[in-house]
């Protein structure tokens, strides 16, 4: 068992994962219940009911976590564990993800041969995948609000957003454009903001 | 396979795994020529198939890659194959990637004192909130929106609604979808 670093100075107690086992474990129990993506649960799990990390935080995290290469949700657990324990929490973090539900994959592939005709579980499948994919509209519904003091304002963002909406969602543009086109306009105009508000007099 | 098969399996996998920004599922398709079409180490059903089961199952979809390893192994003769397969293609897929991103975020951590950290951070969170919206969308209407799909929709907007008002534990909504399916009512 590793105790994580105390807090610094000046920064409050806030909850976080009391140990490697505790972020094992956690992770593992998030990582299973992710039918159809893990992300509304990574939300749901440490954002809301944990309290490891703020909405605005998870924002932030995430924002790396899609532009780096690699699984996005995999590069978030690693950017988790890795904030409370560094390299050893990364790796744990890790594990935690990818352990159990790959134990769970793999008796699915070995059952599937037998099972993969039968209508009702088709069914079931195809149901499943619909909560799925409002589970993560929900998610970025609750995040808006993690907008709030945005150095763009309200406008800003709400026109930033809508032009990656309809580029994803309406016209189906490669998500890389999107990120990087999209993500240029907007780190460049939040960069002018962020010098204006600080050059200026208080 | 030969050795040198594993080992060109290998590099494969680690030169995708730098390739795949926006997750390892858009470099689903370079799987596909690489291991169908150019090796002829799985077979199509085979590859569907492991999309598939991965997208059902709970965890993240990376472990896709899990199932080709597994089946390429599995095809070249045994269990104990399969195994080797599936620990050569994940730790390919995640090895680069996890390196950078891990190397990324401590900087981005030692410096997010400095304008440009922030201003990345922050200017990229309107897009970031609009992809995960976006990606709902996506996912619920398909490649193609197409009317017989209506019930479709109408569950996951539903979904939708009841995960962002309320604090019911989404497993109750993955199990009522699932019910809906089942009886053939979506």
């Amino acid at each position: 068992m590793t105790s994580p670093p105390a807090p610094p100075a000046g920064e409050t107690r806030r909850p976080q994962p009391e140990s490697l086992t505790d972020l094992f474990l956690s992770l593992t129990f998030l990582a299973l219940q992710g039918f159809g993506g893990v992300l509304a649960v990574v939300q749901r799990e440490l954002v809301e009911r944990k309290r490891w990390m703020t909405r605005e935080e998870f924002v932030e995290e995430w924002a790396v976590a899609q532009i780096m290469p690699g699984p996005n949700v995999v590069n978030l657990a690693l950017m988790i564990g890795s904030r409370y324990f560094g390299l050893r929490g990364a790796i744990v973090a890790l594990a935690g993800m990818l352990a159990a539900p790959l134990v769970v994959v793999l008796a699915l592939a070995l059952l599937h041969a037998r099972f993969a005709d039968h209508p009702q579980l088709a069914g079931a499948l195809r149901g499943m995948g619909a909560v799925a994919a409002g589970l993560i509209t929900a998610t970025g519904l609750k995040l808006v609000p993690a907008l709030r003091k945005h150095p763009l304002g309200t406008p800003g963002c709400f026109a930033l957003g809508a032009a990656s909406f309809i580029g994803i969602a309406l016209l189906r543009w490669p998500l890389l454009w999107v990120l990087l086109g999209l993500g240029s306009v907007g780190c460049w105009l939040t960069w002018r903001r962020l010098g204006s508000l600080e050059g200026a007099p208080r | 396979m030969t050795g040198a098969d594993w080992v060109d399996l290998f590099t494969h996998y680690l030169v995708l795994s730098l390739l795949s920004v926006g997750g390892a599922i858009t470099t689903a398709p370079d799987m596909h020529r690489y291991l169908v079409q150019e090796r002829q180490w799985m077979t199509d059903p085979q590859f569907s198939a492991s999309v598939a089961i991965a997208q059902a199952a709970p965890g993240p979809n990376v472990l896709f890659v899990a199932l080709m390893g597994w089946n390429v192994g599995l095809n070249a003769g045994s269990f104990f194959l399969a195994s080797l397969g599936l620990v050569v293609t994940m730790v390919g897929i995640l090895l680069p990637s996890c390196t950078l991103t891990y190397l990324a975020s401590q900087w981005g951590h030692r410096n997010r004192e400095l304008r440009g950290v922030r201003a990345f951070k922050q200017g990229m969170a309107p897009i970031v909130i609009a992809l995960l919206i976006a990606t709902g969308w996506v996912l619920a209407t398909g490649a193609q929106p197409k009317l017989r799909d209506a019930p479709l929709w109408a569950v996951a907007f539903v979904a939708a609604i009841i995960v962002w008002r309320t604090r019911i534990h989404l497993l109750w909504l993955l199990g009522a979808g699932a019910v809906l399916g089942w009886f053939g009512l979506v």
